[in-house]
């Protein structure tokens, strides 16, 4: 294939690729815009394997590799729990940082044939493609574990550890000094080492950071995951390669941005870590809100449900542990069948992935029209009868606008005591992610009702039947 | 802060910026408040209440400007016949002004406040969006001026609104036809149905056909489609085809109709002709027109400015104060939109001419001498049968970026990029070029991105990502055993997963979004 044509095939497929990322802007154009993206991927591969650099016994090895890889991959797909998408994306992040790292080794160990200012930007690049790539795939395995359970969700703090990564990244510039110019496939020494202080710094960054932050992280890894791509193609001056990091990079930043200023904190400040340990223990003892919570069983909230006009649901990651969000909706279908107004308000850092609340509603069926953003929805508490408030709590905490010394002070949330009478479904007093006490529990209108949440929105879905098959008789 | 209340001087006018009860909430939000003697006079509001209220009377119009720090007015600052002032004089040096101010029209007045490096935020331009519906001025009086328009119409009307049948005979109910269905055209409406009457409604803009009927009105519609929404929730220009069929239309309802209410505006422009002098001669005698776009020139071929006219038999009504002619509810929605306005600025205690809300953004004509009209351009306003498109929350972020630090960033950026153009060889650069462009593509394009959406965002992007797939590609070729291609290999297979993972996980997600 002559080199031109390849060049023009690349720039479609990065065209593909930006249409694919315009077509995500509404509901209606998505799945067309995920179909850009495959064909972009698409003529992407079959313009590199017909390229001049695959050849005989290439062709055997990519063909068994794209073959277990898509298999492996499909079968991921097919059986990913929706509630279970965040460990996805993790685990997804940290194959292409370990691609990018394996990428890196193997431009250094292939043919150079640079020289002088060339060469230096060449094994700068491979230095700096590693060291993300490795970052990145430490990282995102960490977060994984995170998202799991199977590494405790508290941050992991050592003393001093902001001095250790600072340590870390010097010892990485310094061993860059001793890499680049190195005469060729000699510096394999230095390159190891960084790799493993990039592990290392990739597994303490991301253990340093609280749960209530992993939306953040998610897409912050998903930026680097964009950069790895991106320096690969620095290093093995491929035009497509750079393009495409970029745009995943851009957006994975855009979307760490958005995150931050969704729990009104500075992206300086979730990557260092210890959100809600010091300063959250502190606020609860010095300003614990006094008061009496009071209770509710399924059948008084059953008769505040269908007593309402007007009625928002507020759901949080305790929906999407609980799975709820199947009988909630049969509820909504019910309550919207008497004529009341059932609504959904979605806080953006609800769950531990951006959007992942509006993925299980989706799921469950909701129409997307009754799924309303936080921005959208705010205004309209005040003139809403019941707010039920599903495994939620941060979200809609009043001490977020009204109290100084809590650590989330000055975080947009769900106004939701502004409401008629609010429900809060939980398990047991504790407090959220953040490790803050919650007013709003304390509040004279608000009503709790303990236990397992899918267990009580079935209860109270149950009751909510009984009372309609009445009525119809 | 002290805040003055004049007596508006315009011919005419009766209402004012305050009413006792709204002074009472611009004291609770911190305000000192002073009234101007007789202010209230027009809107039946006495000297007396005012101060019962908690504001202080002020005799001298030179001394209520003069120390005050914010000026609350209805009607644009004019001259001043019996002191021999332009009000603007009145105004202390960078004082703040809240009033209807018309930018659009009055570049003089403008240039004339701005001399005194005065602070203006015109009540007139404040942005049409969700959140600032309590503070949009131009609706309240619309609203007002839809109900006084049907009033006036009745006293000149010659009979019942509502049909009666009576021991004297039977009397028919009157037709009214309302043009343009905004919030006047809604307001006339409902006050015509409410005295009564049959009330038929015509609108370019096909989405305000639920309004209409929800009103109790029939929407009429003319057989060729085509939406008239502009921009801001008004009506735009209609194709000619459109507006033929628009005038047949009308011409066979003047035959029917009784009293007929226009209230097409075009922002920017002079109000559409929609009532030839044709379709009035096939009224009835008696009938009645209310013009209510007699400002722009009138939707009337006969509309006299301010005045009332009668040719061929019609009555046809241009007053351009009708909210004045109700001037104690106008007063009252005025000015309760004002403390709106200044409860969202910060109240007296932490008062903030924030650059950054939107809607001060919109409604700040000047700002301390420096002329901010009209406002950068926003997002279009959604188009109102569309699903509500998310507002993306992130719009107002790229403007926060410019601030002082943004000129150190650019000038390092600056720096950085000179220095790299001197040593970097030319194939570095063009990678470079392509690279710094996707980041800037990707960042317009992923800010459109609707917050619902960001899951499937994120794994798409992943999919993408795999491109580094590629990179595999490239070196698999070499000897089999060699460790190039094993890693290269092992990378193709990892970025593979990834690929098809996330584009199949993505493609069952999507499925799922339904309305």
């Amino acid at each position: 294939m002559p080199e031109s044509l390849i060049t023009l095939l690349y720039l479609l497929s990065g065209g593909l690729f930006i249409l694919s990322l315009g077509g995500l802007s509404t509901q209606q154009t998505a799945s067309r815009g995920n179909r850009f993206g495959i064909v972009g991927m698409l003529i992407a591969i079959a313009t590199t394997a017909f390229g001049a650099e695959v050849s005989g016994s290439g062709y055997a090895v990519l063909a068994a590799c794209v073959a277990v890889g898509a298999g492996i991959g499909a079968v991921l797909a097919a059986r990913v729990e929706m509630t279970a998408m965040p460990e996805l994306v993790a685990i997804l992040h940290s194959f292409v940082g370990l691609a990018a790292v394996l990428v890196g080794y193997a431009t250094y160990l292939g043919a150079g044939g640079y020289t002088g200012v060339e060469a230096t930007i060449h094994e700068i690049e491979i230095f700096l493609g590693v060291f993300v790539g490795m970052v990145t795939f430490t990282g995102s395995l960490v977060a994984y574990g995170k998202l799991r359970g199977s590494i405790g969700g508290k941050p992991w703090l050592v003393p001093g550890r902001h001095w250790i990564n600072v340590g870390m990244l010097c010892a990485c510039i310094a061993l860059a000094s001793q890499f680049v110019g190195a005469p060729e496939h000699s510096a394999l020494v230095p390159l190891a080492i960084m790799t493993a202080i990039a592990g290392v710094f990739g597994v303490h960054m991301v253990m340093a950071i609280g749960g209530a932050d992993m939306p953040v992280v998610v897409s912050m890894l998903n930026s680097y995951s964009g950069w790895a791509a991106s320096a690969a193609g620095f290093m093995l001056n491929n035009d497509l390669l750079i393009l495409t990091g970029a745009l995943v990079g851009s957006s994975g930043a855009i979307l760490s941005y958005i995150m931050c200023r969704a729990m009104n904190r500075s992206f300086i400040s979730v990557i260092m870590g210890g959100f809600g340990t010091a300063s959250g223990a502190a606020a609860a003892a010095g300003a614990a809100p006094a008061g009496e919570v009071q209770s509710v069983d399924v059948a008084e909230t059953t008769q505040l449900l269908a007593d309402s006009k007007a009625i928002i649901i507020v759901p949080g990651y305790g929906m999407a542990v609980a799975q709820a969000q199947y009988p909630l909706f049969e509820i909504c279908k019910l309550l919207s069948a008497r004529g009341i107004k059932v609504r959904f308000a979605i806080h953006p850092v609800a769950g531990r992935l951006p959007g992942h609340m509006n993925v299980l509603l989706a799921e469950a069926k909701v129409p997307y029209d009754v799924v309303l953003e936080m921005e959208e929805i705010n205004e309209d508490f005040p003139h809403t009868d019941t707010v039920l408030v599903i495994g939620a709590n941060d979200i809609v905490n009043p001490g977020a606008l009204d109290d100084p010394t809590s650590p989330i002070y000055g975080m947009p949330v769900l106004e939701a005591w502004k409401a008629g009478t609010t429900i809060v479904l939980k398990r047991g007093m504790a407090s959220g992610y953040a490790g803050v006490d919650n007013p709003l529990f304390y509040k004279e209108n608000n009503r709790m009702l303990f236990g397992d949440a899918r267990k009580n929105v079935e209860a109270i879905l149950a009751s909510l039947r009984e009372a309609s098959g009445a009525r119809a008789a | 802060m002290r805040v003055a209340i004049p007596r508006e001087i315009h011919p005419g006018e009766r209402r004012v910026a305050a009413t006792p009860d709204t002074v009472a909430r611009l004291l609770k939000l911190g305000f000192d408040v002073r009234v101007g003697s007789g202010a209230g006079a027009g809107s039946s509001m006495s000297d007396a209440a005012y101060e019962a209220a908690g504001a202080k009377i002020v005799r001298s119009v030179a001394a209520l400007w003069g120390e005050a720090d914010l000026v609350l007015k209805v009607r644009p600052p004019e001259f001043d016949a019996e002191l021999g002032k332009h009000e603007v004089d009145l105004l202390p040096l960078e004082g703040t002004l809240v009033s209807f101010i018309w930018p659009a029209t009055n570049a003089e007045l403008l240039a004339k406040l701005n001399e005194r490096k005065a602070t203006v935020l015109a009540m007139d331009q404040v942005p049409r969006v969700t959140r600032a519906q309590k503070m949009d001025a131009l609706s309240s009086m619309a609203n007002i001026a839809g109900y006084r328009a049907i009033i006036e119409a009745a006293s000149f009307f010659g009979r019942f609104f509502t049909g009666q049948m009576t021991a004297a005979g039977k009397v028919p109910p009157a037709k009214v036809l309302v043009i343009g269905a905004g919030v006047a055209g809604l307001s006339a409406i409902g006050t015509a149905r409410g005295l009564g009457a049959i009330v038929r409604a015509f609108d370019t803009r096909p989405a305000v056909k639920e309004q209409v009927e929800s009103m109790g009105a029939e929407f009429l519609e003319v057989s060729i489609h085509e939406d008239g929404t502009g921009q801001g929730g008004y009506a735009k220009t209609m194709s000619p085809e459109f507006i033929a069929a628009e005038m047949a239309l009308f011409k066979e309802q003047a035959r029917q109709v009784d009293i007929i209410v226009t209230t097409a505006l075009i922002p920017g422009k002079p109000a559409p002709l929609l009532l030839a002098a044709d379709i009035v001669q096939e009224m009835k005698p008696g009938s009645v027109i209310v013009d209510l776009a007699a400002e722009a020139g009138g939707n009337c071929e006969f509309t006299k400015p301010g005045q009332v006219v009668v040719e061929h038999g019609v009555t046809i009504i241009g007053y351009m104060d009708l909210p004045s002619r109700l001037a104690p509810t106008a007063s009252q929605l005025y000015g309760t939109n004002l403390c709106h306005l200044l409860n969202d600025m910060g109240g007296a205690k932490s008062w903030n001419v924030n650059l950054e809300d939107e809607v001060v953004r919109g409604a700040l004509v000047l700002h301390r001498g420096e002329v901010t009209w009209p406002p950068p351009r926003r997002e279009p306003a959604p188009a109102p049968q569309a699903s509500k498109p998310a507002a993306p929350p992130v719009a107002a972020a790229a403007p926060r970026k410019s601030g002082s630090g943004g000129g150190v960033t650019a000038l390092i950026g600056g720096g950085a990029l000179v220095a790299l153009g001197l040593v970097a060889p030319p194939a570095f650069v063009a990678h470079f070029t392509v690279f710094v462009l996707a980041c800037f593509i990707g960042w317009q394009v992923v800010w459109n991105v609707t917050p619902a959406l960001h899951t499937p965002l994120m794994s798409v992007t992943n999919a993408i990502s795999g491109i580094i797939l590629i990179g595999g590609m490239l070196q698999v070729s070499g000897p089999p055993t060699s460790i190039v291609t094993v890693l290269a290999a092992l990378a193709v297979l990892l970025a593979m997963i990834n690929v098809a993972g996330g584009f199949l996980v993505t493609e069952r997600m999507l499925a799922m979004f339904k309305k």
